[in-house]
């Protein structure tokens, strides 16, 4: 399996991805300069968390019009894996391959702390090692993490199972309390219409190594792997 | 016509009032003109002013600072470059140093705290090492005054979105609230940096007719005269000084960051030295000045961001992510490719040369030229007279009033503003980003991984102003040591600090007798403890209108765990677990946290430290979390035993039975006072005897304080406390202070 990670030039969690994926995969993933309108034949494209071109606009719609996203889309579209972590679902969203935006989070302060999520679906490359219902325990870290969309949008969401994770309590109860940035619904993250692009607010790669206190996140990992190999 | 003549021939007379508002004396005017031996222009004016201030030359406290322990097996670079640096083994070194931002955080909190982060992280960078984490000191004034809540928001907003963008985890530091600091607010930030310990870079630019090299943001109006500034007092007048204050862009330093790591990895740069306070003009004479040449620059090819700058504007300039290079000859173009790559100005201003001149062009014009050590070495060394205050009585725990219950007492303190947690502040700090952040903000040291190994770097910020105020001397002391103590608690073996030494002005006796005590004190504490100073930095002139904030010195420690696995962390982990306590008891209660808060009062002597005591303390505790021993770990600091014991408790939500203490001293002496040199230990019951073995050999007393388990803190004789109310209690102040806006 070969993966590729984005690069942006404020891009800062491109190596913490790139080591996740090495440690499931067995080999390092192909770091893919911004600048570069050429992409390697890739089995996963990763877009990573950071703040691409400084995010003075709006986060991630800088990079959305960079050059190798154009190549990324293509790909996305022809049904290449794409996962966009942080600010890399600003890029998703911001590029049109998901559906939304996200927002200035409810407190309007930056948030940096682990948050529970509840796996609403378990049938896609990303998430097979989870069970439905699980709760799992990611870190958030954003200032523009409050996913919003209009209600029709939604409720297509919704209807479409495309709700990746939800914000929850240990219960795994869907609740206002355990929303950390008043996303709607409590979205954390979310498909597209054939659930090969997965975009989240959290972080699965900073718990994916026991010396971090939790590995929840390397089941990500995993999952593409055994899916893509 | 020589530079020298055509400079003397544009000099207009200067005024008094213009050499006055370069805050330069009447009798450093004189000196000026002697270095020199001519009249100087206006530029040539300006340059000198930022050189010989306070914030650049280091006038007052150069004398003193010499006596602090700068050595050691471990060090490989101690004060005098960007940054200090110690060695790790295995071929890796620790670059880091702390740094002050005071003046501009209080003007204008948001881009003045986060200057100082971007600031003290090129500083780290310049030599070669990637930061790995950021701390910071913070010191605000009462929670009641009318400026505190704008400038709490601000400074850690500011501190926050500099460091995530940069992608650099903030990952603890410290916060006061004090009155004292009302009209004086501290912001020191420190980084660390790790880096191949063959591959460290530095500023001496050793070589002639090599190239000077201009790299990062282009040059604007802003920040000019930062360091004239940060070496006067504050007034009234002060908010119009909020021009001065330089605007931050993490991004372009993001760029920096990677350009300058991406260059280093080649064999192209000869000396690299960012540019800080006093910009150009500091940057361009430290690197001449230690590479022993002399340096020459057309301000003319520096890139600027505004129309019209003229040269004085261009050399005294702040503004933010530039950096100066002399490069190996022939490596301008794999420079160039590579800042060209990263979207940055790149541009060669000057060469090096053999006159031992600064000597700056403009226009065709010769703007300056000035002997290199009329700058850099001719500064005046001030021996200013100094004045010790007088000693505060000890005060006996009987004459400090008890209060009506000790867990009702205890619950004070935790949701004081003292004690509260700082949960508000380090949320809205990345404090994972990288992925090594192995223990996270809240216990007694932050540790980062070493990337790609299994050592830990342990990083502490600490200094107790209320100490310092009462006695500078044994409050430095204290400072070191909690320190120290605060690494030793994680299982780290500390290697050496970084100090940020705030105080008054040094013109006053007292304040002077303060810098002396402190100096004197660290230097104590440091010796004794094998804990050297590495880097540094001085903040004189903080205060307003003649009111001084307290003496704070505050230090960054760094210290190395060989392994990860054995780190010991302060959350209690298991149900029947002994909970004990090491170290001496006189329940010293002057200067203490239960003073202040539960009596209004805050007098007497600060606990006195012992410094063998604290080594044979800290050295059995190592000791012990290396054995396995231990199952978790907390220093004693402010509020003492009891306060310790609840962080535990909260951090790893399990309750304690305490036993009642004996009666040797009143309760409250034993559960608040604040003697040093002590640590609360939690231990499987059959560790005890191992633990107490091992304590009689370092001759360190043990008392058992009670066992682990439950949900509640419970004590003999007292209504329980349940970890409900006491998290509620710890947790609410600051959230509510500041949603009271």
């Amino acid at each position: 399996m070969k993966a590729s990670v984005i690069v942006f030039p404020g891009s800062n969690c491109d190596r913490d991805a790139a080591v996740a994926l090495e440690a499931a995969l067995g080999h390092a993933p192909i770091m893919v300069w911004h600048g570069d309108s050429e992409l390697p034949n890739s089995d996963l494209i990763l877009l990573p968390g950071g703040f691409s071109y400084g995010d003075y606009l709006r986060s991630g719609a800088m990079a959305a019009h960079s050059p190798v996203m154009r190549e990324v889309v293509r790909r996305a579209k022809a049904g290449t894996p794409v996962l966009g972590i942080c600010n890399g679902f600003q890029v998703l969203t911001e590029s049109g391959l998901l559906p939304g935006v996200l927002m200035r989070n409810a407190s309007l302060r930056f948030i940096c702390k682990d948050v529970l999520l509840k796996v609403e679906r378990n049938d896609t490359a990303f998430a097979r090692q989870y069970a439905k219902g699980d709760v799992v325990r990611f870190p958030i870290a954003h200032k523009d993490g409050c996913y919003f969309a209009d209600e029709a949008t939604l409720d297509r969401l919704e209807g479409e199972n495309r709700v990746a994770f939800r914000y929850c309590d240990a219960a795994g109860a869907v609740t206002e309390e355990a929303n950390p940035n008043g996303s709607r619904r409590n979205i954390a993250g979310i498909y597209n219409e054939t659930g090969t692009v997965l975009g989240l607010m959290p972080h699965p790669e900073r718990l994916a190594d026991a010396a971090l206190c939790g590995t929840d996140g390397a089941k990500m990992f995993a999952s593409l792997v055994e899916t893509l190999h | 016509m020589s530079g020298a003549a055509q400079a003397t021939r544009q000099a207009t007379s200067l005024s008094d009032e213009l050499i006055a508002e370069h805050g330069i004396s009447r009798e450093e005017y004189a000196r000026l003109l002697e270095e020199l031996g001519r009249e100087p222009t206006l530029t040539e004016l300006g340059i000198f002013s930022v050189m010989w201030s306070e914030h650049c030359s280091y006038k007052s406290s150069r004398v003193w600072l010499k006596k602090l322990p700068t050595t050691g097996p471990q060090v490989i670079q101690g004060p005098g470059e960007n940054a200090g640096v110690v060695d790790l083994g295995d071929g890796q070194a620790a670059v880091f140093k702390m740094e002050s931002h005071n003046h501009p955080s209080y003007i204008e909190p948001y881009q003045g705290a986060a200057t100082g982060v971007g600031g003290i992280m090129r500083d780290v960078f310049t030599m070669g090492a990637r930061p790995v984490a950021n701390m910071n000191a913070l010191r605000f004034g009462a929670p009641e005054h009318a400026k505190t809540r704008h400038l709490v928001s601000g400074v850690v907003s500011g501190i926050g979105d500099y460091g995530n963008c940069m992608g650099v985890p903030t990952v603890g530091g410290e916060t006061n609230f004090d009155a004292r600091y009302n009209d004086n607010i501290l912001v020191n930030a420190m980084t660390v940096g790790l880096v191949d310990a063959n591959r460290i870079f530095t500023s001496a630019a050793k070589g002639v007719g090599l190239p000077v090299v201009y790299v990062g943001s282009k040059t604007g109006r802003d920040g000019i005269h930062g360091a004239t500034m940060a070496s006067a007092e504050f007034d009234e007048a002060s908010e119009e000084k909020r021009p001065t204050v330089q605007v931050g862009d993490p991004f372009t330093e993001k760029l920096l960051l990677e350009a300058c790591l991406e260059l280093m990895a080649e064999d192209a740069i000869v000396a690299i030295q960012d540019m800080g306070a006093a910009g150009l003009t500091s940057s361009s004479v430290e690197m001449a000045d230690k590479g022993g040449v002399g340096i020459d620059l057309d301000l003319d090819h520096v890139p600027t961001r505004e129309e019209g700058m003229t040269a004085y504007e261009m050399l005294l300039s702040e503004s933010q992510e530039r950096m100066l290079m002399v490069l190996k000859p022939g490596a301008e173009p794999i420079a160039e490719r590579i800042f060209t790559k990263w979207d940055l100005d790149f541009a060669v201003i000057g060469q090096t040369t053999e006159s031992g001149h600064l000597v700056v062009r403009h226009g065709g014009e010769v703007k300056a030229d000035i002997p290199l050590p009329a700058l850099a070495h001719a500064a005046p060394i001030y021996e200013r007279p100094w004045v010790l205050r007088e000693k505060q009585p000890m005060i006996a725990p009987e004459d400090v009033k008890a209060p009506n219950s000790i867990l009702g007492a205890l619950e004070c303190l935790m949701g004081s503003a003292h004690l509260s947690s700082r949960r508000w502040i380090f949320e809205q700090y990345d404090h994972m980003v990288m992925a090594d952040t192995v223990q996270r903000p809240g216990g007694d040291a932050a540790v980062v991984r070493v990337h790609g190994t299994k050592k830990g770097l342990a990083i502490s910020c600490d200094v107790t102003p209320r100490y310092c105020a009462a006695d500078p001397y044994e409050g430095a002391k204290q400072a070191v040591a909690e320190c120290w103590r605060n690494l030793t608690a994680v299982g780290a073996q500390p290697l050496a600090i970084t100090d940020c030494m705030n105080f008054g002005s040094p013109e006053r006796p007292e304040i002077m007798g303060e810098f002396v005590g402190a100096v004197e004190g660290m230097a104590e504490a440091c010796a004794a403890l094998d804990f050297p100073v590495v880097s540094g930095n001085v903040s004189l002139y903080n205060e307003t209108n003649g009111v001084a904030i307290p003496p704070t010195p505050a230090i960054g420690g760094v210290g190395l765990i060989a392994d990860i696995a054995d780190m010991a962390r302060i959350a209690l982990k298991h149900g029947g677990d002994l909970l004990l306590l090491l170290g001496a008891e006189t329940g010293h209660l002057g200067q203490s946290t239960y003073m202040q808060v539960m009596t209004d009062r805050l007098e007497g002597a600060p606990p006195p430290v012992d410094l063998a005591a604290e080594r044979r303390t800290g050295d059995l505790v190592r000791g012990l979390i290396k054995a396995g021993a231990l199952s978790a770990v907390h220093d004693v600091s402010d509020g003492g035993v009891l306060v310790a014991i609840a962080e535990m408790a909260l951090a790893g939500n399990l309750g304690v039975s305490l036993e009642a203490a004996p009666d040797r001293l009143p309760a409250h002496a034993r559960w608040f006072g604040e003697d040093q040199a002590r640590y609360v230990v939690a231990a499987a019951p059959d560790k005890a005897d191992a633990i107490h073995k091992a304590a009689a050999v370092a001759d360190v007393p043990v008392r058992v304080l009670g066992s682990v388990g439950g949900d509640m803190i419970t004590l003999p004789g007292e209504t329980p406390l349940s970890l409900t109310a006491l998290k509620a209690a710890h947790g609410e102040w600051l959230p509510r202070f500041m949603a009271n806006g």
